[in-house]
């Protein structure tokens, strides 16, 4: 592909030019080689090798930094805030921000840049492919002729059809309306519980979850984490759902409780689920290593090669914005942010609705 | 009807069945030598055979049924049956479309994307405790790529609508070019392949569409290509799949069905870009009940002398 071609065919380039502007990255995101092949002529990236409570050898003093980028998986709390104190810019190379204190960065007048709706497709994608292989149990099927060469018969148990199955979507924002739009392709019922009903969109609308699950064969979680929706999915909804109901989970890990949902797996009390996301990742609880009906996979939705590229288009690109007091690409508005004047105290983190 | 005697020579849903059973004469003939020490003793008296994709009836047993009636199978692909002889002896057959058209295409795309999202090896990859050192490669993405499909009956379309939802752009081969068709016709097989990024065998099977996947459409789908094949094993040349595989000229494959089902070239038990299915095409419990529903049913209709629901021949 073209794309790949102009990653391969740029040099590192081998300079010490201190004028280009810093950029701090936090958390080893997945597109920082490429980002660095791309954009080594733009930005100097300064890469902690050590941890938080000592950002060492760095060339340059923490207090001029004014842009950092950071990955899902590192937690940029108000006191690692602290450590930078001319920070102007946060860039995450996720759509989620639930990783972010929102109002320290409200606080101080710091953007934050998310991925925006980047990922929705790949996201999505994922989504009804993991749901195809939990009802259809490929992965499980996979491994089992893997491993039953000297079978002289194949005896595997059946699936559960897709087609025309009534498909619970909680969270339809930008990736809840991609998994909806596919799904429909198959003959699925699309359903939601949202925050708000999407007066624009004619699926059913369930103002509950536990009435979502309670009439869905399966549920595809698809939401911002935040206050409200930590463990949205909890037991009540689960045994809603029941024991012939299926689990998809890309959104984060805590939307569900992930102790219950192991319980009831073990128990048969639902019928399987697909998990791309973990409550404390990267450790998957051990008694779904050796599960049948369960599809575990690294917190990957996102990541396809033709997305990392336009990934670090977009995060140069908000980069250069805010180094030129333009509008950031994709501006991260949360619909409510708590300020304080008093910038010590901790103020619970706020819900964006436009996620959900 | 208890005394209509039926043979049953392929692999059928336990519930299929038992329901013959209580229905009929049912004799089981699906090992070789429990079919010959059937045909020994009862040959004059069956009336009916249950085929399925594991098995059917060839010439010879045809003509060994001097009494045949009517075959019933257990499955949509009835490349098993000799269709021509059951023509010249006045023996019907039935099989069983569209039951199975939406389980099939459903899983053709969960194929694609184990596939081209590396879907199995990424659950491999934290099974075996490999996320904590690292995390797992980029894959490729599906929205927006072409689809190619060989046979755009009734599964090919069903694959082809739920793409659509991928944004895919779709291509397809046919015996025939589909005037009603939206979808950009190729041809030829070696054409369609050197135009899509994934190529879906989805024929039937026949004598011209035995190896139609052969080494010139192999390479022509690509190094970055990928085969799905949810038809019958015999429409791909297995021996040049593999060594296109292990050389790189292919870029994946996701199979449901093989050469000589249930064995498996074992070259490709080492490879992270194929997916490797057990014949599970149809293998939900809603479709299976429905298939061996509609064997009942066409069975049934034979033998009370009303028209048949699904008939071939």
């Amino acid at each position: 592909m073209a794309e790949e071609e102009k990653v391969e065919g740029l040099q590192q380039l081998k300079h010490e030019n201190q004028d280009l502007p810093q950029v701090l990255v936090l958390g080893s995101p997945t597109c920082l080689q490429t980002l660095k092949q791309l954009y080594s002529h733009k930005f100097r990236f300064l890469i902690p090798n050590t941890s938080l409570d000592s950002l060492y050898p760095l060339t340059a003093p923490l207090s001029s930094i004014s842009a950092v980028i950071c990955s899902a998986s590192f937690s940029l709390t108000a006191p690692v805030l602290r450590l930078l104190p001319s920070l102007r810019l946060v860039v995450t190379t996720s759509a989620g921000t639930d990783h972010i204190d929102l109002n320290e960065c409200g606080c101080r007048g710091i953007q934050v840049a998310g991925a925006g709706k980047l990922f929705s497709e790949e996201v999505a994608d994922m989504a009804v492919g993991l749901l195809i292989d939990v009802m259809r149990r490929v992965s499980a099927a996979d491994r089992f002729v893997r491993t039953s060469c000297e079978a002289a018969t194949w005896d595997f148990p059946l699936g559960y059809k897709i087609s025309g199955k009534r498909i619970g979507i909680v969270g339809l924002g930008s990736i809840g309306m991609e998994v909806a739009k596919r799904l429909e392709c198959f003959g699925c019922t699309i359903l939601y519980h949202s925050k708000h009903k999407k007066s624009a969109v004619s699926y059913p609308f369930y103002n509950s979850v536990i009435d979502l699950a309670a009439t869905s064969n399966a549920l595809v979680l698809c939401c911002a984490l935040n206050e409200e929706t930590r463990h949205i999915v909890n037991r009540e909804v689960m045994l809603a759902l029941g024991k012939e109901g299926f689990i998809v989970n890309v959104g984060r890990g805590s939307l569900i409780d992930e102790k219950q949902l192991v319980k009831f797996l073990m128990d048969g009390e639902i019928g399987g689920a697909a998990l791309d996301v973990f409550e404390d990742e990267p450790n998957v609880p051990k008694e779904l290593l050796s599960m049948d009906n369960v599809v575990l996979t690294p917190h990957c939705a996102a990541f396809t090669s033709e997305c990392i590229i336009k990934l670090c288009e977009l995060v140069a690109g908000n980069i250069e914005a805010s180094l030129s007091d333009k509008p950031l690409i994709t501006q991260f508005r949360p619909s409510r942010v708590f300020y304080s004047s008093a910038r010590l105290v901790l103020v619970p983190s706020c819900s964006p609705s436009s996620f959900w | 009807m208890g005394s209509i005697s039926v043979l049953l020579v392929g692999k059928v849903l336990p519930y299929l069945e038992q329901e013959l059973d209580k229905r009929y004469n049912l004799f089981r003939g699906i090992d070789p030598s429990q079919r010959a020490a059937v045909l020994r003793d009862h040959a004059s008296s069956i009336r009916a055979v249950v085929a399925s994709s594991s098995g059917g009836p060839d010439a010879a047993l045809i003509e060994a049924l001097p009494k045949l009636e009517i075959v019933s199978s257990f499955s949509v692909g009835v490349d098993r049956i000799d269709l021509q002889k059951c023509k010249e002896k006045g023996v019907r057959v039935t099989n069983t479309p569209d039951v199975l058209t939406d389980e099939v295409a459903d899983l053709t795309i969960g194929l694609i994307l184990a596939v081209l999202r590396r879907i199995c090896e990424c659950d491999r990859y934290v099974r075996s405790g490999n996320w904590k050192k690292g995390d797992y490669k980029l894959t490729t993405k599906f929205s927006g790529k072409t689809l190619g499909i060989l046979g755009l009956g009734r599964i090919g379309a069903a694959v082809a609508k739920r793409a659509e939802g991928f944004d895919c752009s779709i291509c397809y081969y046919s015996r025939n070019e589909k005037p009603d068709s939206k979808y950009k016709y190729y041809p030829s097989v070696v054409e369609l392949a050197s135009n899509c990024d994934v190529l879906v065998v989805a024929c039937p099977l026949t004598p011209e569409t035995h190896h139609i996947i052969n080494r010139e459409v192999i390479n022509a789908l690509g190094p970055k290509g990928v085969l799905i094949n949810i038809g019958r094993g015999k429409h791909v040349d297995e021996p040049e799949l593999v060594s296109a595989l292990l050389e790189g000229r292919l870029g994946g494959a996701g199979l449901d069905v093989f050469e000589k089902e249930p064995h498996v070239p074992e070259e490709l038990f080492g490879l992270e870009n194929v997916v490797l299915l057990p014949h599970v095409g149809s293998a939900t419990v809603e479709t299976r009940t429905a298939m061996a529903d509609l064997v009942l049913d066409n069975l049934e209709a034979h033998f009370l002398g009303k028209p048949l629901l699904t008939p071939l021949v």
